[in-house]
């Protein structure tokens, strides 16, 4: 078993507390990971992306290989546009679907759209408004991650334990919140994977 | 077993503590930044007293490490590649002088330059310095060669680097770890003349350094580090160096047909690179960074094209390796089933909204913007290198740390009218003093802006020296009080900096103005920490 992930967004999104929900599952699992992030100059509101590669052998390296991602996940669109050439024939795509714009000359919609359209594996999702219902659009990343589950080839009780692991620190009410918006996640991911 | 789930530069943490050592000296850098940060925050190192606060520059942290060492105890230095130039007049006699307590003296290496000014490949320095080079392919290895370093270091009585690069300080694996070693008691050399570096000892001490190059030959040749694998194929032998290695493997995951041997232990093992070139008909070496082994093993004129990579063309001249670089080198196909589509556009970082550097800018903009080609701004290195960029586009150079303040200083003396410098906090208390110093000294007509967050922001926020006593230093150095002047960076105070700017470059000597605001970062997490207590 691997599975090879692109988890991108902009500097300040985030990222980095999906990658370690997913490592924290994995390494529960037994499996073996890599997980290589950005840090520095590009945290500054550019472009971040973390490489998460977990298996069941061990992992020569800690880059993802052109072609080869079973999943980018991205927590703004034009960073999810940004790695699909990471992304294997097989491999899906989950995005949110909120622009970050933070450059002048940022494309329009119907632009970013159609560099989705040619894609058949994707969920695309406002993981903001969804979170929002879920109780707080800090949990946005965790409906992210929610839908993306179905894909992961982890159990989703293993992420389930994993979030109140990691979130434990910060009250049962945050536990909850994130746990309700990892299910709000996966329920319309599989919606997209039943049509 | 129990593994822990570490960054490459973490785990050279937790073995340098495991290893028993007595301090960690470091000036934060990307990407060597976490290894001080993982002790600052481990319990043991507040219980045993693991010294672990950041220190000016790279050049002090390396001296306080040699003193630690000159007491018998386990130090380490860490610093980002470009941070080895500063440290480099301390590093270059540390292995003249040896040590006593173990040195590890760690650089971070940032090839394809991340967040670095050049991708300097700091194995030039280890080999210069003619000291053993340790260099991990894994975070385990990263680990075991840290506390490796240490009895090496204490075994040669000389400091030992280690050497990694962003990939592997920056990702996460699991990681073994060792038994916990307890920290020396502290003693001194029996030599009295070892760390007296006069010419009469140092010519003694070089030839101790020289004599003790065949030891670490030996060591080399030995090493578990360093590994060769036969290969059916001898078309080819392959010299894989740290991480290259991973990507090679990548692209043979049910093993490589030809000879491989990985290099993790410097000086090169002469024997096993000698037979290799003997039975295969090539040799390619893959290496993170510099040329450096394919040079060395081609020498100057490379007859026969024996030997190939970087400087044959075989692979890309600069840049990080990855796995589809070596890839092509192999001739082996990448399968893109998707391109990246045209309306993706670049993302530079940029100043943060809220961020006193904005303000300071448009101040600075505003203030000068009549004076045209009359008026140049020297920027330095931080958060506000950013200022270079669109909408601000206020810098007119950025080059090192500190280089700010002196290449004002030589733009004034050239005939520049408007010598403006712009520097940071902790890049003013790393190496601008000094540069202030001579500008003092010969009363040239230049403006310094400290743009003043209170800590080192673009390196996540680390304390830095001078909080608090910006003034009294510029003061102490020289500066005239009336001509030190503070200020609060916001949009409501834009008229008044203006006005104070422009007051100040047209005097006819050096002034230097701070607006200080705390960066918006470090704000924000003082408040969560408060409401998390
Ligand atoms: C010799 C050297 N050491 C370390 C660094 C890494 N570095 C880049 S910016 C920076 C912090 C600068 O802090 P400050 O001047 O206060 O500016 P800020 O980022 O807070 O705006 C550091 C440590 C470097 N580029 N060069």
């Amino acid at each position: 078993m691997k599975i090879d992930i692109i988890l991108a967004g902009v500097g300040g999104q985030g990222i980095l507390s999906i990658a370690a929900v997913i490592g924290e599952a994995a390494l529960s699992q037994g499996l073996y990971m890599k997980q290589s992030e950005v840090h520095g100059m590009s945290q500054r509101g550019g472009d971040v992306q973390s490489n998460l590669r977990i298996s069941d052998q061990a992992i020569h390296s800690d880059l993802i290989p052109t072609g080869k991602a079973d999943l980018v996940l991205a927590l703004e669109p034009m960073e999810a546009l940004r790695y699909l050439s990471y992304l294997s024939a097989e491999g899906w795509l989950v995005s949110n679907s909120v622009p970050y714009v933070n450059i002048p000359n940022y494309p329009d919609q119907e632009r970013l759209d159609a560099g989705f359209s040619e894609m058949k594996r994707k969920v695309i999702l406002d993981v903001e408004s969804i979170a929002r219902e879920a109780g707080s659009v800090r949990a946005a990343n965790m409906v992210l991650l929610g839908a993306a589950s179905p894909f992961l080839k982890l159990d989703y009780s293993e992420l389930e334990a994993a979030v109140r692991h990691i979130f434990g620190r910060k009250g049962e009410s945050v536990v909850e919140l994130n746990l309700k918006a990892l299910s709000m996640g996966k329920a319309i991911a599989e919606q997209v994977f039943k049509s | 077993m129990n593994r822990l789930l570490l960054l490459g530069d973490e785990a050279v943490a937790q073995a340098a503590i495991d290893a028993g050592i007595s301090g960690v000296y470091a000036y934060p850098g990307t990407p060597s930044t976490e290894i001080t940060e993982y002790i600052q925050s481990s319990d043991k190192a507040q219980k045993e007293n693991i010294h672990h606060a950041w220190s000016a520059n790279e050049k002090t942290a390396m001296e306080a490490a040699m003193g630690m060492s000159f007491c018998g105890k386990r130090s380490m230095v860490c610093m980002k590649h470009v941070g080895v130039n500063v440290a480099a007049d301390p590093f270059m006699n540390s292995s003249i002088s040896g040590i006593v307590g173990g040195l590890l003296f760690v650089a971070a290496d940032d090839p394809s330059m991340h967040s670095s000014q050049n991708e300097q490949d700091s194995r030039f320095y280890g080999r210069f310095a003619m000291i053993p080079i340790l260099e991990p392919s894994s975070q385990q290895e990263a680990y075991d060669m840290a506390y490796f370093g240490f009895e090496l270091s204490e075994q040669l009585g000389l400091p030992v680097m280690l050497r990694i690069t962003t990939r592997l300080a920056h990702s996460r694996s699991g990681v073994v770890r060792r038994e916990e070693r307890a920290q020396n008691v502290l003693h001194f050399s029996e030599d009295p003349r070892q760390f007296v570096l006069l010419p009469v000892n140092a010519r003694q001490r070089y030839k101790k350094l020289l004599a003790a190059q065949q030891e670490m030959q030996a060591l080399s040749e030995a090493s578990s580090f360093n590994v060769f694998t036969p290969g059916r194929d001898l078309s080819k032998g392959i010299i894989a160096c740290g991480i290259a290695y991973n990507y090679l493997m990548e692209n043979f995951p049910g093993g490589c047909p030809y000879p491989v041997l990985r290099i993790g232990q410097y000086p090169l093992p002469k024997a096993v690179i000698a037979e290799m070139l003997q039975t295969c008909e090539q040799l390619m070496v893959l290496e993170e960074g510099y040329p450096l082994v394919e040079e060395m093993i081609g020498g100057l004129l490379n007859q026969g094209n024996k030997v190939t990579g970087r400087l044959s063309g075989s692979l890309p001249r600069d840049g990080e390796r990855n796995p589809d670089i070596v890839a092509a080198a192999f001739g082996l196909k990448t399968n893109k089933s998707y391109e990246k589509p045209e309306v993706v556009l670049p993302r530079p970082p940029a100043l943060c909204q809220g961020c006193g550097h904005r303000d300071m800018y448009d101040a600075l903009n505003a203030a000068i913007s009549e004076y045209g080609d009359r008026a140049r701004v020297f920027g330095d290195i931080g958060c506000y290198t950013l200022g270079y960029l669109p909408p601000f586009r206020a810098l007119h150079a950025c080059l090192d740390m500190g280089a700010s303040i002196t290449m004002a200083k030589g733009a004034a003396d050239a005939g520049l009218e408007y010598a403006v410098a712009v520097i940071g906090d902790s890049t003013f208390t790393h190496s601008g003093m000094t540069s202030l110093l001579d500008a003092v000294y010969e009363q040239t007509a230049i403006t310094v802006i400290i743009s003043d967050n209170e800590v080192a922001a673009m390196t996540g926020g680390q304390d830095s020296p001078g909080s608090g006593r910006l003034e009294a230093i510029c003061a102490g150095l020289g500066v005239e009080p009336e001509h030190i002047r503070s200020l609060v960076p916001l949009k409501k105070t834009h008229d008044e900096m203006v006005k104070v700017i422009k007051e100040e470059i047209n005097y006819p000597g050096v002034s230097v103005i701070i607006p200080r605001r705390a960066c918006i970062h470090t704000l924000k997490r003082k408040k969560t920490a408060s409401n998390e207590n």
